[in-house]
């Protein structure tokens, strides 16, 4: 347990007077801005919206440059920013169906209809460090050879894996008839376990994105059975609509850069259900495709005690990851070890003391026996 | 499957489905084309106004569907400005605009209103929603021309000879 403790003000101020001077860096180097770091940092910026929870690169490149680029104190910062915000309702479900899709692959289907389209990735780059960019004045940006550019538009593209399973291989995310259920929301009320997996599924798209990450490691690895594919991973803009009060129809607010990504596990199947291919779904902001493929994965493990799977390993226990994933209140925790602790650690080393002196004692009479 | 809430899919009348159409084209303008193109508009007098709501930023919760079709989830926020006028004539105007933009979310309820006002109806559709519209196709058919020159085809690999 920490203490409180006085004093130090002085201290304090010049502490955080010497971290903006650290932030600033060399003074005769140009100082970086907020719009740079928007549109030249994006993948950090993505980072930081998911994990901060707020659509807002603005606000996410200003977090960055006032963290000095360190993405967990950035999200903190971001997710302070949003308490100070009123709730604007809630959206309608966004409808990533007809996303403008900018990029679009599948590990599983190589002929799906409207093709793969690559996209901006660094998939497929050497990983040579480009001392271009070093250089002094920018690499040129080589033009797109028109030669390959497709004439064909690239039309709001049908979901992969609903396209392909007219022999009921795969489970369907919806039944025909289901209505929609309004979500708990964990912004609102806290997580109750088991959670619904509309909530784990919220948890996980603001989780961290390394913690997520190695828990899909490791349910590829053999932490849980598995098996993923994915099925279909897509990146684009969609509108977001809202209902006014005002109005009572849906109006278009903006859009927002969206990747979602599907992935396709295999099941055995169990007394109520032939075996099939299960699904884990995942979603994030911007182009964030490694989080949104760790989100598929570990939403899928932890649907384990749903499907009648053996519960073995924490990427399958939804308290484990679900109460881990955070890392603003992982960070807190950890951090708060380098408050004061003086009178807690005070009273342990007098307990280890005495301790030592009763065994020392206990020797002694032993040895003069 | 894309499904969208009764709400939303209620049958709109041409009225409705015509003011549902600016609103979304001014919300999804970038501020610098919405001020240009505001700036430019000649009004036959300069509009009279007060606000409803003055503008205001709040977060809206996005909802995704489990699956992409399934159930709804929360899936995060996404910071919103809001603004409601009324016109000396006495029509509302209103706006809902994804980020922070005070300024975004006055000129959209503004020509909202007068968007409603026979007077200016007209003038605005043609010098400022078209207009705007056509930005907004036009950036959507760059951006897809760039993604279709990433198209890959890994059906049509040559095998052999034909």
């Amino acid at each position: 347990m920490y203490v409180a403790v006085k004093g130090g003000e002085k201290a304090i101020d010049n502490a955080h007077a010497l971290m903006r001077k650290t932030r600033r860096g060399d003074e005769s180097i140009t100082e970086l801005t907020v719009e740079q770091i928007r549109e030249q940092l994006p993948l950090a910026v993505d980072r930081v919206m998911n994990e901060g929870s707020v659509y807002d690169p603005e606000l996410a490149a200003l977090a960055l440059k006032q963290a000095s680029g360190d993405a967990v104190e950035a999200i903190f910062l971001l997710r302070a920013y949003r308490t100070t915000l009123p709730r604007i309702g809630y959206s309608e479900p966004l409808d990533t169906e007809a996303m403008q899709i900018e990029r679009r692959i599948s590990g599983t289907f190589k002929d799906l209809p409207g093709g793969q389209v690559l996209g901006s990735t660094y998939d497929y780059t050497h990983r040579l460090l480009d001392f271009t960019l070093l250089a002094e004045g920018e690499a040129p940006i080589s033009a797109l050879d028109p030669e390959t550019s497709d004439e064909e538009t690239l039309d709001a593209c049908p979901r992969v894996l609903e396209l392909l399973n007219k022999e009921g291989l795969i489970e369907q995310s919806r039944e025909a008839d289901e209505a929609d259920h309004t979500p708990a929301d964990l912004t609102r009320e806290p997580v109750n376990y088991p959670a619904e997996r509309a909530v784990r599924l919220q948890n996980l798209v603001r989780g961290d994105e390394g913690f997520l990450l190695s828990l899909s490691y490791a349910s590829m690895r053999g932490y849980g059975d598995s098996h993923p594919f994915a099925g279909e991973l897509r990146s684009g803009r969609v509108n977001v609509e809202l209902v006014p009060e005002e109005l009572g129809f849906a109006i278009e607010i903006g859009d927002l850069f969206l990747t979602e990504c599907e992935m396709v596990n295999q099941f055995h199947g169990n007394k109520n259900q032939p075996p099939q291919f299960t699904r884990g779904y995942g979603l994030a902001f911007g182009r964030s495709e490694r989080k949104a493929m760790s989100v598929a994965l570990v939403e899928r493990s932890l649907r384990a005690e749903e499907l009648g799977e053996e519960v073995l390993y924490p990427n399958q226990d939804q308290e484990f990851v679900l109460s881990h994933s955070d890392c603003v209140s992982a960070n807190g925790f950890v951090s708060h070890l380098k408050l004061p602790h003086y009178v807690d650690f005070q009273s342990e080393l007098e307990m280890i003391r005495r301790l030592r002196r009763e065994i020392a004692a206990a020797t002694d009479e032993e040895n003069n026996k | 499957m894309s499904v969208t809430s009764q709400q939303a899919n209620a049958e709109l009348t041409p009225e409705q489905a015509s003011r549902k159409r600016w609103i979304g084209i001014l919300a999804k303008a970038e501020l610098k084309d919405l001020q240009q193109h505001w700036q430019a508009l000649v009004l036959p007098a300069a509009p009279e106004y007060q606000f409803i709501r003055k503008p205001e930023t709040g977060l809206t919760m996005l909802r995704g569907r489990i699956g992409g079709s399934g159930q709804p989830f929360n899936m995060g926020e996404m910071t919103v400005t809001r603004c409601a006028l009324r016109l000396a004539s006495g029509t509302l105007g209103l706006s809902y605009i994804a980020g922070r933009s005070k300024e975004h979310a006055i000129t959209a309820a503004l020509a909202d209103a007068l968007l409603q006002e026979e007077r200016t109806a007209e003038l605005l559709e043609s010098a400022l929603i078209n207009p705007l519209d056509e930005i907004q196709q036009a950036a959507q058919a760059e951006r897809m021309r760039e993604a279709s020159s990433t198209k890959v085809d890994f059906f049509t690999m040559v095998r052999g000879e034909d």
